[in-house]
């Protein structure tokens, strides 16, 4: 069924499994290294749950120095390796070959260091992102990066992928909030890049680090910036006619001055599904509402909240729903919180991630529909309307023979579209294997071969990740040992 | 004098870098010369950015700015304040301080990662910086990123080319995620604090939920007297409100002999603000001039233990992470004080301008560690194969390996 072609198993590296097993036990003990078929089962796939290839062996290190230790072994040996974090990525970027080893942080996941004084905690790369907040909540601070996984997600997998989330436009992605990392190089030496102060002194590697899928080294240790918690933060529901409406209210509130936290958009079909699912007293008659959130003092949130309103005003709103209470905010937000789960009772889906000018959208949500149409599947869309970054929900039947095909098809199309619309193919998912042949539509073969280039300095074998981000036919010679020189 | 190469499009910038590259003869880059730091360039030709210059695209409701790299950075001001908008890392005019003329290109502020006191809370240059096209060594030309606020697709380029002092690539185009420009301005005024209790003030301030913009400290304010600076920017009421707060919140933590006060005129805020993001206080004086990057509560200690050893005088920014010094001496014997104390502690310390001619032997960038000076080599050498551009501008080291 699948139309992702991933490489061939090296047949040489699956007849040396049990020496490759005995040298892992070895370095990092037998209960580090899982290596039973039956158990790697259980690290087959991760949540682009469609491709699914259990791993030669999976190593699960307590250390940075396991760590060495495993990359040294697989360096050695020409091993493919897969980081793994939580293993909740949504593009298949922790997806394993059957020649691979899988490495995963979950084992280490404590908090080492969390400095009030300086805004900065320092953590093991395995703990989940919504713990880093809860370790530093008696602080009064907060982590803002919160992709929607944020239960379960790792911060190793925020760095590989440069996760977002709702509050981006003002608090920025994990590029915007990662201040160091402790990273172990393909051949076993540990690197220290970062660190508590704020700005690099050379080239600005962390930059380039964060957001490489795992391809450049193993990072275990990640220093954080931490934000004081702001005083209070309250939302207001509106509700348009036509998402144009919506759309030009969103940009007039931008340029009004007010910087809301999250400004999360539904349209008609998602608006419904909610709905019905979660009842959270949404209006099912309008074309697209709007949810928009703002913080600081009750006075400074009454401010901002006049402001919008009388924006809103000139837009002709058949809803606007100002939270009083917190019990109303948590009603607000209960629908929009729920729109993965509504979808999930409806039918199966894909979830969608290209971020497109937020000046283009009324005519993206117009021709997504039309699509929708033509392919016989249908789309809703809920998205973060500040930042463009869209996320629509094609529906489809698994069990139906070709659906599946079908859906990736009308995916794909969706992200062309937002490529030549001004926007991208991906925001904040990442590119793993599921957009990875969709990269030409947005970089022509020079911004491909630089980036490949990048790759060639951090990993000249090609040994982390491999068949991931990058077309297989571009990286196919890097990948068969037509290797560069490298540092 | 070097000749002067000014293309008027990126393809001709591309043209001119490539017939380089067969010849393998060296490139000065610039924009507009305004901040001439990093190790002495040895090329017979200056590249200028000057002729690739205009706004691409301005879209106030998307907070979306894209502009050709020789843009004047006063041009994009004056199109961003008509529509209430800003750059809101804040970028520093340094020419007063480093003693140069002529006007700042937005491509020079990408290449040099110019970032002013709104750091702390808005993000650095690269933090704003969302989409760019450059000319590498072989003369091709690349983009990465592109106009949206929200991009994981491939490797994030971006990052990498802010800050490389054209080591990488000639910046052709750059751009931006804008901010609404804040609406009022409040800073709380300190006198007479030592650096300890300043910094720690400072760090208690950024502390707060009251979202401070700007935390300085100044050994020296203009009568004399140290000066510590807490800013708050935004909707009106909501300044008031949360300048008022920091002031009741400092007010019984500090030393009695320590005077407070909340500055609220928009003008006299400006001039405040701007001394410190261009370090006005050191332009005029003779001395070295060092830009220390450390964690902000080490910023005194790393003071007090160079001014043990070394005439000086500091501004903090950033909380106490980014410490301007003055010192009496740029030289290698000055280096070794000043990056060991830093070293110490972690960050690192870049020699932002030399007291006197001849001072040359000096890296101006912090030595790295050989791994990542390594890696540093190994990615320019990709970018620029025949090491062409600004050959050995950020470290002489890696050119001689």
């Amino acid at each position: 069924m699948s139309l992702v072609e991933m490489p061939k198993a090296d047949g040489a590296i699956l007849s040396r499994k049990p020496e490759i097993v005995a040298a892992l036990q070895s370095a990092i003990g037998k209960d580090g290294v899982i290596h039973d078929p039956e158990e790697t089962l259980a690290y087959e796939c991760d949540a682009l749950t469609a491709y699914r290839c259990p791993p030669l062996a999976v190593c699960l290190p307590r250390s940075t120095h396991e760590v060495s230790a495993i990359l040294r072994i697989c360096s050695e040996m020409g091993l493919p390796v897969i980081p793994r974090g939580a293993g909740t990525s949504l593009a298949g970027g922790a997806l394993p070959t059957a020649d691979s080893i899988v490495i995963g942080v979950a084992r280490m996941n404590q908090v080492l260091e969390a400095d009030y004084d300086n805004r900065f905690v320092r953590v093991q790369a395995g703990i989940t992102n919504l713990s880093v907040s809860g370790n530093v909540a008696e602080g009064g601070f907060f982590y803002a990066p919160d992709p929607s996984s944020q239960l379960a997600c790792a911060i190793s997998g925020n760095i590989a992928m440069n996760s977002g989330g709702a509050h981006c436009l003002k608090y920025g992605v994990t590029t915007n909030n990662l201040l160091g990392v402790t990273m172990v190089m393909m051949d076993g030496e540990v690197v220290e890049i970062g660190g508590a102060h704020l700005d690099p002194s050379g080239l600005d590697l962390l930059g380039i680090i964060c957001g490489s899928e795992g391809q450049f080294g193993m990072v275990t240790e990640a220093v954080l910036k931490i934000l004081p918690k702001p005083e209070g933060a309250r939302p207001i529901l509106l509700g348009f006619d036509a998402n144009e409406v919506a759309g030009a209210c969103v940009a007039d509130i931008i340029k009004s001055g007010v910087l809301p936290v999250a400004m999360e958009f539904m349209d008609n079909p998602a608006i419904i599904a909610c709905e019905n699912f979660a009842h959270a007293g949404y209006p099912t008659d309008v074309e697209a509402l709007l949810i928009v959130e703002v913080e600081g003092s009750e006075a400074e949130i009454a401010e901002q909240l006049e402001k919008i309103k009388a924006i809103a005003a000139r837009h002709n709103p058949q809803v606007m729903r100002e939270s009083n209470s917190a019990v109303q905010s948590d009603l607000i937000w209960k629908g929009r919180k729920a729109a993965f789960g509504a979808m999930g009772q409806i039918a199966d889906y894909m979830c969608m991630d290209g971020t497109i000018p937020t000046s283009r959208l009324p005519e993206v949500l117009r021709r997504m529909q039309e699509m929708s149409a033509d392919y016989g599947l249908g789309v809703a869309n809920v998205f973060h309307a500040g930042d463009g970054n869209l996320h629509p929900l094609i529906l489809f039947d698994a069990n139906k023979p070709g659906d599946l095909e079908k859906c990736e098809a009308f995916g794909a199309d969706i992200l062309k579209l937002c490529v030549e619309v001004g926007g991208c193919l991906t925001g904040e998912h990442g590119v793993g294997i599921e957009k990875r042949d969709l990269m030409v539509h947005q970089y022509n073969e020079a911004d491909l071969e630089i980036q490949m280039r990048v790759k060639d300095v951090f990993d000249p074998k090609w040994l982390l990740n491999p068949a991931k981000v990058f077309p297989m036919q571009a990286s196919h010679s890097r990948r068969h040992g037509n290797r560069r020189e490298a540092a | 004098m070097a000749s002067l190469l000014k293309p008027d499009s990126e393809s001709a910038a591309s043209e001119i870098v490539r017939e380089h590259f067969r010849k393998c003869k060296p490139l000065r880059i610039a924009g507009g010369g305004t901040r001439p730091v990093g190790n002495s360039v040895d090329a017979a030709q200056t590249l200028s950015t000057g002729g690739l210059s205009g706004i691409t695209l301005y879209e106030p409701g998307a907070l979306t700015l894209v502009a050709e790299a020789g843009t004047l950075l006063e041009t994009i001001g004056d199109a961003l304040a008509a529509e209430g908008q800003h750059l809101p890392f804040e970028p520093a005019d340094y020419r007063a301080l480093l003693g140069t003329r002529g006007n700042s290109t937005i491509g020079g502020v990408v290449a040099a990662g110019v970032s002013g006191p709104r750091r702390i809370q808005a993000g650095s240059t690269r933090d704003s910086l969302i989409g760019v096209r450059f000319v590498s060594g072989e003369g091709e030309i690349i983009k990465n990123g592109g106009r949206v606020m929200k991009n994981v697709t491939g490797y994030d380029l971006v990052k990498l080319m802010c800050g490389s002092h054209g080591t990488l690539g000639i910046l052709t185009e750059v751009s931006f995620k804008l901010l609404p420009r804040p609406q009022a301005t409040g800073t709380v005024m300190v006198t007479g604090l030592d650096d300890r209790a300043a910094v720690t003030a400072l760090l208690k301030a950024l502390g707060s939920p009251f979202d401070v913009t700007g935390a300085a400290h100044l050994q020296k304010g203009e009568d004399g007297k140290p000066l510590t600076l807490i800013r708050c920017e935004g909707l009106p009421e909501s300044v008031g409100y949360r300048s008022g707060r920091l002031k009741d919140m400092l007010a019984p933590l500090l030393p009695a002999s320590a005077e407070l006060a909340i500055e609220s005129d928009p003008a006299r805020n400006a001039g405040i603000w701007k001394q410190v993001r261009d370090v006005e206080p050191f332009a005029a004086r003779k001395g070295g001039v060092w830009r220390l990057s450390v964690k902000p509560s080490d910023g005194p200690d790393v003071v007090s233990e160079i001014a043990g050893k070394l005439g000086c005088e500091a501004l903090y920014d950033w909380g106490g992470g980014l410490v301007w010094l003055l010192a009496d001496a740029a030289d290698g014997e000055a280096a070794a004080v000043i990056r060991g104390a830093v070293d110490a502690c972690g960050g690192h310390a870049t020699l932002f301008r030399h007291n006197t001619p001849g001072n040359g032997s000096v890296e101006t960038f912090h030595p790295e560690q050989p791994r990542i000076a390594a890696i540093s080599q190994n990615l320019r050498r990709q970018f620029d194969p025949a090491g062409i551009l600004n050959p050995g501008l950020m470290s002489r080291v890696s050119e001689q390996a």
